[in-house]
């Protein structure tokens, strides 16, 4: 019996891999080998098309396409491997038992995929599958048919904004470098995705570095640069890898290199490992990094454009930016401006996560409501307790609180609630968590990641992280909300680079929306019981079995009880480490 | 160590290196930047150690003191914050016995180290050991882990 008409996909992106991605593909690959079948065995890279549960510790995502009818299973391990074939492939009936559920087609329903198109439907690792999706045909139209200024006309008409944060219009900065007379210019694509949270970039890198390529070769053309770099973070292993076989591949069918694809452009690519620094995502800061310097950012002007790697113009756009490029040129500017609002035009990739039951990346257009992305697509929160808010943006970011869901997503109505788009995090947050622990931790991260060179910046961080201290602490003194809000307007006022500039705003937005939640811990109360400073721990005596799990738990021994008898936790003793509360297996261990 | 980073030199001149890319191979190659490779590299390069330094320290990915032979990175992005990761950092630090403001065991068998994001925040809480990459992590699974590490330990004494 012949199936050469079935392709089967597995997911293995960072998420895929750390479920198990690597055995489920072995596993099929053994079987059917076995079996005798002949079927593409795919790695398929795709957070975006597993951005449901189905993407959880133990589970991976499998597509069994048999003639163009395709279904998705999910929570698939190895040993499930044989029941598929055996069932799905030479049976010819799924397994309807693990076949994804409802929640993973409304997932995708209310999603718009321009630059996750391919991603998760070709192999990464193959430039042929890319070709084969219509790939480098955008650089071979604008190489032999358009010239610099007409790249540059059609990116501007399609009003792409940078994806990295600030939104600058893409095709002014190409034009302003392209004008710029020197014979030496430079192309970097920003992949230095350093908010946490965020992982937008790393997961169109793994699961399609060739678009990013092509965007590269067509931004290069246009500007007329003849190097470009990649500068990468060291923390994304397999996205790095991926890339440097695609460079490798595009290399060998002569996309880079010289004369490219028989014309007069010579432009190659390098790949840059950061090193572990925030900051370095600034531009300027991010050039100090590539000449192996301290990465800290300068002044600004002159802009990179103008002076930048070491001295000459140069272009820094963000990867995501860089894979709307060759979409752009194959569909035509105005079918991009065709989505999104009237200042923010096509899609927005973002990276839904926290307390949501469908935590993945989802690409939608400009302009969606909140509301449509949290409860449509991520499913409502996790455990189905109450939204509290959501943090868009990252440490650079505010909160979205609940009662406001309806704004929509786009750069100029987050900017006006006080939050930004970002470089697209979204992390969920319901009434377990506390606003000023949430506050506190972007602070912890920007105090960390400042690189001192500006005081402001450097003492201005350290004294609000101080200040969040005493308040999670129990410590905090009357004035201290007003204090935190007039430190947060100077250092944003008086900031050398983005990072100082917009680290105060997890404060000032969580204060503006959330007040009430600073005050209540001034008079020495959590309310979501997460600042351990103000938490007693508890024991419900209803639903205690006396088992004495959570006594020998105890490292400070407050917990005393005779076996089969409730037992009772002594506050003045207890050290609030919680392994009380973890031990329980009755859930009788409180706190509050 | 003097073959490993002559060899790292003729990487560095044949790729048009710079200083990071230097210090990154002497990471790779001895998981730590050794005081002797950084003077080593320092003569030969005429380029003060005090500059190779001031990179190294601006950097989060470098290391000056030898580090565990297993590494357990704790992701510490919002999405592993929000779910936990802090508790789990606590408990980690609690089974290995670490002191404050230590990361590495008495015994260099274990370092426990914080990373920004690796950015695999729908598995969140996160929690790498050895670079495999551990999603949907509890305090019980985690354990188990460190454990069945530990007794790899003693078998092989």
């Amino acid at each position: 019996m012949k199936a050469n008409n079935t392709t089967i996909r597995v997911c293995m992106g960072t998420g895929g891999i750390a479920a198990g991605g690597a055995e489920v593909l072995n596993a099929f690959k053994k079987e059917l080998n076995l079996a005798g079948i002949k079927a593409n065995v795919e790695k398929n890279c795709s957070m975006h098309k597993v951005g449901c549960r189905g993407l959880c510790a133990k589970d991976v995502l499998v597509d069994v396409i048999i003639n163009d009818e395709k279904t998705t299973y999910q929570f698939i391990k190895s040993d499930m491997v044989p029941r598929i074939i055996k069932e799905h492939i030479i049976g010819k009936t799924p397994v309807i038992d693990w076949v994804v559920g409802e929640d993973y087609h409304t997932f995708h329903e209310k999603q718009f995929k321009v630059v996750l198109s391919d991603c998760g439907t070709i192999d990464p690792e193959d430039i042929g599958a890319y070709i084969g999706v219509k790939g480098y045909e955008a650089a071979k139209k604008v190489l032999t048919s358009l010239k610099p200024e007409e790249v540059v006309e059609t990116i501007k008409a399609s009003g792409l904004r940078g994806r990295g944060g600030a939104g600058f219009p893409t095709g002014v900065k190409w034009e302003i470098a392209m004008k710029q007379d020197s014979k030496q210019k430079y192309l970097i694509c920003n992949a230095d995705e350093g908010d946490p949270g965020a992982f937008m970039d790393r997961s169109v890198i793994e699961g399609n570095p060739h678009a990013v390529i092509e965007g590269m070769i067509i931004g290069a053309y246009a500007i007329g640069a003849d190097k470009g770099y990649v500068y990468i973070r060291a923390e994304y292993p397999l996205a790095v890898e991926r890339l440097k076989k695609a460079l490798s591949d595009a290399r060998k069918n002569n996309f880079l290199g010289k004369k490219i694809l028989g014309t007069k452009l010579n432009f190659d690519i390098k790949v840059k490992l950061g090193a572990g620094a925030f900051v370095c995502g600034e531009e300027t800061a991010l050039i100090a990094s590539i000449e192996g310097q301290r990465g800290m950012p300068r002044a600004k002007p002159p802009f990179p454009v103008y002076h930048g790697l070491w001295g000459k113009p140069t272009v820094i756009n963000n990867v995501e930016t860089l894979a709307n490029v060759p979409c752009i040129i194959r569909n035509g500017a105005r079918w991009f401006a065709s989505f999104g609002t009237e200042k923010s035009k096509g899609t927005k990739v973002f990276a839904l996560t926290g307390k949501i039951k469908n935590s993945g990346l989802i690409e939608v257009p400009m302009g969606i409501p909140l509301r449509e992305i949290i409860y449509d697509i991520g499913g409502g929160t996790e455990s189905g307790k109450a939204l509290k808010a959501v943090q868009t943006g990252g440490p650079s970011g505010g909160c979205i609180p609940a009662d406001m869901l309806d704004t929509p997503v786009d750069f100029e109505s987050l900017a006006k609630v006080g939050s930004i788009v970002g470089s697209g995090g979204m992390v969920v947050l319901d009434e377990t968590n506390c606003m000023v622990n949430i506050a506190k931790y972007f602070l912890e991260f920007t105090q960390a990641e400042s690189c001192g060179k500006c005081v402001p910046c450097r003492i201005g961080t350290k004294r609000l992280l101080e200040i969040l201290g005493r308040i999670t602490k129990g410590k905090g003194e009357k004035g201290d909300i007003e204090l935190l809000e007039k430190l947060s307007r100077d250092i944003k006022a008086a900031s050398l680079c983005g990072l100082g500039q917009t680290a105060p705003n997890p404060v000032l937005s969580t204060i503006k929306y959330f007040r009430h939640e600073y005050e209540a811990h001034l008079q020495g109360k959590c309310p979501a019981a997460v600042c351990k400073e103000l938490l007693t721990y508890y024991v419900l005596e209803q639903f205690c079995k006396g088992c004495g799990a959570c006594l020998r738990a105890c490292p400070a021994g407050a917990i005393t009880g005779e076996k089969k008898k409730p037992h009772f936790i002594d506050s003045e003793i207890c050290i609030k480490c919680g392994a009380c509360f973890d031990a329980c297996k009755f859930k009788a261990v409180a706190k509050e | 160590m003097e073959k490993t980073l002559e060899k790292i030199l003729g990487e560095y001149r044949k790729n048009e290196g710079n200083l990071i890319s230097i210090l990154q191979d002497i990471e790779d190659s001895f998981g730590y930047l050794p005081e002797d490779a950084v003077n080593w590299f320092s003569a030969r390069l005429d380029i003060p150690a005090s500059r190779f330094y001031g990179v190294a320290t601006f950097y989060s990915q470098f290391h000056f003191k030898p580090r565990g032979k297993n590494i357990i990175t704790a992701c510490c992005g919002t999405a592993c914050h929000v779910k936990g990761s802090e508790r789990l950092i606590n408990g980690i630090r609690k089974e290995l016995d670490l002191s404050e403001g230590d990361d590495t065991t008495k015994d260099k068998e274990f370092t426990l180290e914080k990373v920004n994001c690796i950015g695999a925040c729908s598995i969140a809480p996160v929690i790498i050991i050895n670079k495999k990459v551990n999603g949907k992590v509890s305090a019980d699974k985690l354990l188990k882990e460190l454990r069945s590490l530990k007794d790899i330990k003693g078998e092989g004494k």
